[in-house]
């Protein structure tokens, strides 16, 4: 199987959002939830650079690592999920998540979160693949249908890349040959403890 | 030509502020121009800052993080760390306690009852110990759920039942938290004068308050063990609630390394706190004959006043809030 992963060539990323509003349509995102952000750095200086950001999906996860009750689990392909029957809105994925993915529909106080929701890889729940209740709690399952996550699909200048890590990283490589530069693949080195070599 | 380019790299160096930036080592492109050469990379960013910071679309200050390594340690700390402060301190106090009992057992009046029961604590002392103590009890069980429960209680009950019981004792713990809070407030109120160190309390400590020797160093009305449990409950307990208060408001303006922090201050203070807790529960309970019925039925023997506490009975006159309710027949030498 392969093991999915996303990279964001930093590169080309315009911060237009794109993937932002494609995810949230997708899967019918709650208002206030965002499974997948673009923060810029260094904003309106020379210099500035986006990055498109959602669950990475790492390699022993942190988020499944601290859970109390262990409601996180990860598929064949390497994609973290979590069960939302489970969950408990406690927060503490929020605390070990390197890239801030953990997202709750009630921020709220008295630790009153709600449950966790998060980029899902557009690969549904624990509900059965492409069922209604999958649907409403996790969104649509694009992996089951054969499809990549949407987010990427509809990056407009291809700078989103979310497919088998293997592949994507040999994509990037090429890119980065041919143009002569590339910035990196933000977030692999925290995520999967390595980074795509060019 | 070089020096154009060095005028260049500084000009950004000197515009960028916030975030240095640097031209990237990539080989020169085919078109002759690197359009990003300007910006950072992710592992300056990381070098100078610790973490990747910028402006999102999302009116959140929290979104505006890209990436924060630190997530690792909170791992680190709460899977592979806090599981063994908290099983050392807390099994280590329950080993270091059954040794005690079972080499010196129980520690017995050596004069009979006299049948004098006299007070030692009014009502609404032992409401406020109460009080605090039944909340303590909830907030360390469900305090405990989160970091051993999954390694304990749900390979016994399964993930939904387990689910329903960790929901319940997340909203126990963050409720239990406001009668604490009032516990530890009136406690301090009520027993600061009391607990205040005086001249008697090196003494105790040095003969670790008689417990091996059978002699009973002289105390007023709080030997120096009861007042490091009384500091442990007003400072470890006043640590405990700040640092859960600030997690149980995560809307706070603290970022995400803040509430890590606060997290690693609660857990291991928690863990703490519960195995001082455990010593003081034997104590004042199967560890020493006559304790519990101060906290129960408020009295206690007059016997066990004077070998436990010869001052407060000399000395004050038993005093309690209420004032001294033995004539003051004896000065003090």
């Amino acid at each position: 199987m392969a093991r999915m992963k996303f990279l964001c060539d930093s590169n080309r990323c315009i911060d237009c959002n794109g993937c932002v509003t494609a995810c949230k349509n997708e899967h019918d995102v709650p208002w206030g939830i965002n499974r997948r952000r673009v923060v810029t750095i260094n904003d309106g200086r020379p210099g500035e650079r986006s990055v498109s950001m959602a669950c990475m999906h790492c390699t022993e996860a942190p988020c499944a690592a601290v859970c109390p009750v262990d409601c996180f689990y990860t598929t064949a392909d390497a994609v973290v999920l979590h069960s939302k029957d489970l969950c408990i809105g406690c927060g503490y994925c929020f605390y070990a998540c390197p890239f801030g993915a953990p997202q709750y529909p009630r921020a709220g106080n008295f630790g009153s979160r709600g449950k966790m929701d998060k980029c899902t890889f557009c690969a549904g729940g624990p509900e059965p693949d492409l069922s209604k209740a999958e649907y409403l709690k996790y969104g649509r399952n694009r992996l089951a249908e054969g499809r990549l996550p949407l987010c990427a699909e509809m990056c407009s200048t291809k700078s989103l890349l979310a497919g088998d890590g293997e592949i994507i990283a040999q994509i990037y490589r090429e890119r980065v040959h041919k143009r002569g530069y590339g910035a990196g693949a933000w977030g692999w080195q925290v995520a999967y403890r390595e980074t795509v070599t060019t | 030509m070089r020096s154009r380019m060095a005028a260049l790299v500084l000009a950004a160096i000197l515009t960028v502020g916030a975030v240095p930036a640097m031209a990237q080592n990539n080989a020169p492109s085919p078109t002759g121009s690197n359009p990003t050469a300007q910006s950072v990379t992710e592992q300056q960013v990381l070098e100078q800052l610790g973490k990747v910071k910028g402006r999102g679309a999302i009116p959140d200050p929290k979104e505006a993080v890209l990436e924060q390594p630190q997530g690792r340690e909170y791992q680190a700390f709460h899977e592979r760390l806090l599981p063994w402060i908290g099983g050392i301190v807390i099994l280590g106090m329950l080993i270091a306690l059954t040794v005690f009992y079972l080499v010196r057992g129980p520690i017995t009046l050596d004069e009979r009852p006299t049948g004098v029961r006299i007070k030692r604590f009014t009502v609404v002392e032992r409401l406020t110990h109460w009080m605090t103590a039944a909340s303590f009890i909830v907030l360390a069980i469900t305090g405990l759920n989160y970091v051993f429960g999954k390694r304990l209680l749900l390979p016994l009950l399964g993930p939904e039942a387990f689910s329903v019981w960790s929901q319940w004792a997340k909203l126990l713990h963050n409720a239990f938290v406001w009668s604490f809070l009032l516990g530890v407030l009136v406690t301090a109120m009520l027993w600061l004068k009391d607990n205040l160190p005086d001249r008697y309390d090196l003494e105790w400590l040095r003969e670790f308050g008689g417990f091996f020797s059978h002699r009973h160093p002289p105390a007023r009305r709080f030997n120096a063990g009861q007042k490091l449990v009384f500091w442990s409950v007003v400072i470890g307990g006043g640590i405990l609630i700040l640092s859960g208060i600030v997690l149980l408001f995560p809307i706070s303006s603290l970022d995400i390394n803040s509430l890590q922090t606060a997290q690693y201050v609660h857990a291991v203070f928690g863990m703490m706190m519960i195995a001082i807790i455990i010593a003081h529960i034997y104590i004042g309970t199967i560890g020493m004959e006559g304790a519990s019925d101060a906290m129960v039925s408020g009295e206690v023997d007059l016997a066990w006043a004077k070998e436990h506490h010869r001052l407060w009975v000399e000395e004050e006159g038993a005093r309690t809030p209420d004032g001294p309710q033995l004539g003051r027949t004896v000065p003090a030498e």
